[in-house]
Formats: C-alpha cells, structure tokens, sequence
C-alpha cells in the first residue's frame, strides 16, 4: 500500500515513518508537515493510506478530509481521543490511533486498513449544455432537461474545447457551452475569471501560491493579467 | 516527581541504534523550540495559542513515558482553552524536567 504521512511534528512524522518499515506491505511515498502541501501532491498522485495528524495549525485534520473528493483510506493519528466519534462519521477512516502509538496497534489498524473496503464516493459527471440564470440557481441543459445547479456551491468552471466543466461540492457537469457565456450568468462578486480556461468561485480558495490558487484539488494558474484583480478581491492582512 | 524514561523509544527502535539516535536527536532539536513558543504565548497571554503548544508537548511526555504528567498537560491544555492558567507551574515543572532529562542522554 502506498501511503503518505501528515503531521506538523518531525517527532512524530519520524515515528511514524519508523512503525511503517516495520510492515512490509506499506510504502511510505512522502511524509508532509501541513495538509496544504499534501493536497498538492494528491493533485498530481494516487495514494492508498494516509496517517492524518487532526490536530494542526490553520487547516486541521477533518477540514483536509473535506477538501478531497475521493479521499483514500486514513488513519487518524491524535494526541487526544476525544475526536474519535466525529471521525468515524467519515466513511474513509479506517481506524483512529492515539499517540505515542505502539507497534502492535499499529499493525491491528493496518490489519484492518487491508480488510475495510472503502467505497470511492460517487463522482458523476453528465454532459449538456447551458444555462438560465434563476436567482441563486443556474440551469444547465442535459439530454433535454434542465438540471438546477446551486450557483455558490460551483466552485470552478473550466473551459474545454466546445464544452465547459462545472465543478460543484457533490457533482460534475460537462455542458456544451462557453465560458463567456456562463461569466455572465454567475455574480461577479463571487466568480473572477484567473486564466481564459478558468473561472473560480473567489470563496472557495483554498491558498495561493506564485501564479496559481488551490481550489479543492484542484490546482488553477492565474494569468499575469488577472493576477492583480485576484489579489484586490481578497481579504487581505 | 516522575522522571523520564526511554522505555517507548528503545521499545520503537528494537535493534535499531541509528533510529534510537535519530528520534533522540529530534526530540533534542524540536522541544526547546516548541517549550519556548510556549513560554512566549503564555507571557503576552495567548491562551488559545498556548493550548496549541502544549497540545504538541503532550506527546513529547508521553513518548518520554511521563503518564502522570500527561494528565497534568492535558488538563492545563483544556484549562487554557477556557483562558485559564490553572495548572501553569506544575506543567512547567514537567518542561523544566524534560529539559533536563535531555541534556542527560
């Protein structure tokens, strides 16, 4: 199994890594000390196991799950029990170690990491073509009917040759349109085109980095001209 | 007052010295930083900050097999949380023992 380890402690990265050589069946590929850096590496790498640390600075441990689509299968690794009834809410964790752990449980929740069998959550995709405008509503065309998409849960839209991607919290849509077109059914106080392929809801961001923002999993470039725009709109410090 | 042992570490490295060495080597470079952001919050009275830093020494302690202490850390993290210093010498006694449990090996 390949897995990666995030955790803002060396101490317990080192650990971690350390009961991993113990198990021939895992491969340990990265290890990261923010969930910010793991979500990039997803972006371009398929993983199997993750060991998340819940407890870290700005974006913790549950705020990392709901930012990945499709997670893997994880195991929790926390100081403190007290959050193991909110992780197990989550379909994608396996098990929930508390530090320091021990070789022993170490190997029961891997034991248990081969056995659980974790469905990847539905993504669906359908293609049509757009769009009326209604409110807090967008209506896209689809085999002839028309399909309501909540606008402030779009958080990207790409464009694609003749089509367009729109990407929501739950669902993807593939639509025979323009991005023009559909710039000018979203609000423009929460949509900024960054790129001529990329629209972005403003409040989804995740972070910034150079000329590229992180949306979900997604990775987005921001042209050099759309870059100052981007930046007025934010909130800065 | 409890004392620091190596059991967990020896009992995590088996055979392995060059493991043994290196997590020791760790824990030598990580903890004065984590036990002095500590000390700053504390001082300019950044509760929730400091709850933070003690959540992170909490598992020094215990990997250095402090259970007691443990409890005391966690306790003075929860008391921290709620903007409340209750706890603050004893926990600080476990610092001053760590950190000379350190110098020693």
């Amino acid at each position: 199994m390949n897995c990666i380890i995030i955790d803002d402690e060396v101490t317990a990265r080192a650990i971690i890594e350390q009961l991993c050589s113990k198990v021939p069946s895992l491969n340990v590929l990265e290890a990261f000390p923010n969930a910010m850096k793991a979500i990039k590496y997803l972006n371009q790498n398929e993983v199997d196991l993750i060991f998340l640390d819940i407890h870290m600075p700005d974006f913790n441990g549950f705020d990392f799950i709901q930012a990945l689509k499709n997670p893997p299968k994880i195991i929790l690794t926390t100081s403190d029990s007290q959050f193991a009834i909110e992780a197990f809410e989550y379909d994608c964790i396996v098990d929930y170690l508390v530090k320091p752990i021990v070789l022993p449980r170490f190997e029961r929740a891997i034991q248990k990491s081969v056995a659980i069998d974790v469905k990847p959550t539905e993504s669906a995709s359908d293609s049509g073509n757009v769009e009326v405008s209604s409110g807090n509503d967008l209506y896209v065309n689809i085999d002839r009917r028309l399909i309501k998409i909540g606008i402030p849960s779009i958080y990207l839209v790409e464009a694609k040759g003749d089509y367009i991607h729109v990407k929501t919290e739950d669902k993807n849509y593939t639509v025979h349109s323009t991005l023009k077109k559909i710039e000018d059914k979203l609000p423009d106080d929460l949509f900024l085109k960054v790129h001529r392929s990329f629209i972005i809801n403003v409040q989804k961001i995740i972070d910034i980095e150079d000329n590229s923002v992180l949306i979900k999993k997604d990775v987005i470039p921001v042209s050099r001209s759309n870059r100052a725009e981007l930046m007025k709109r934010l909130n800065l410090l | 007052m409890e004392q620091p042992n190596l059991l967990y570490i020896d009992n995590l490295s088996g055979s392995d010295e060059a493991f043994k060495e290196k997590l020791i080597g760790i824990i030598k470079m990580e903890f004065p930083n984590e036990r002095e952001v500590y000390f700053k919050n504390i001082e300019s009275k950044k509760f929730k900050e400091a709850a933070e830093n003690v959540h992170k020494l909490k598992h020094k302690i215990s990997i250095l097999g402090l259970e007691k202490s443990y409890e005391v850390a966690a306790n003075f993290e929860n008391n921290l949380i709620k903007n409340s210093e209750v706890g603050k010498v004893d926990f600080e006694n476990i610092l001053t023992v760590i950190t000379n449990f350190l110098t020693r090996i």
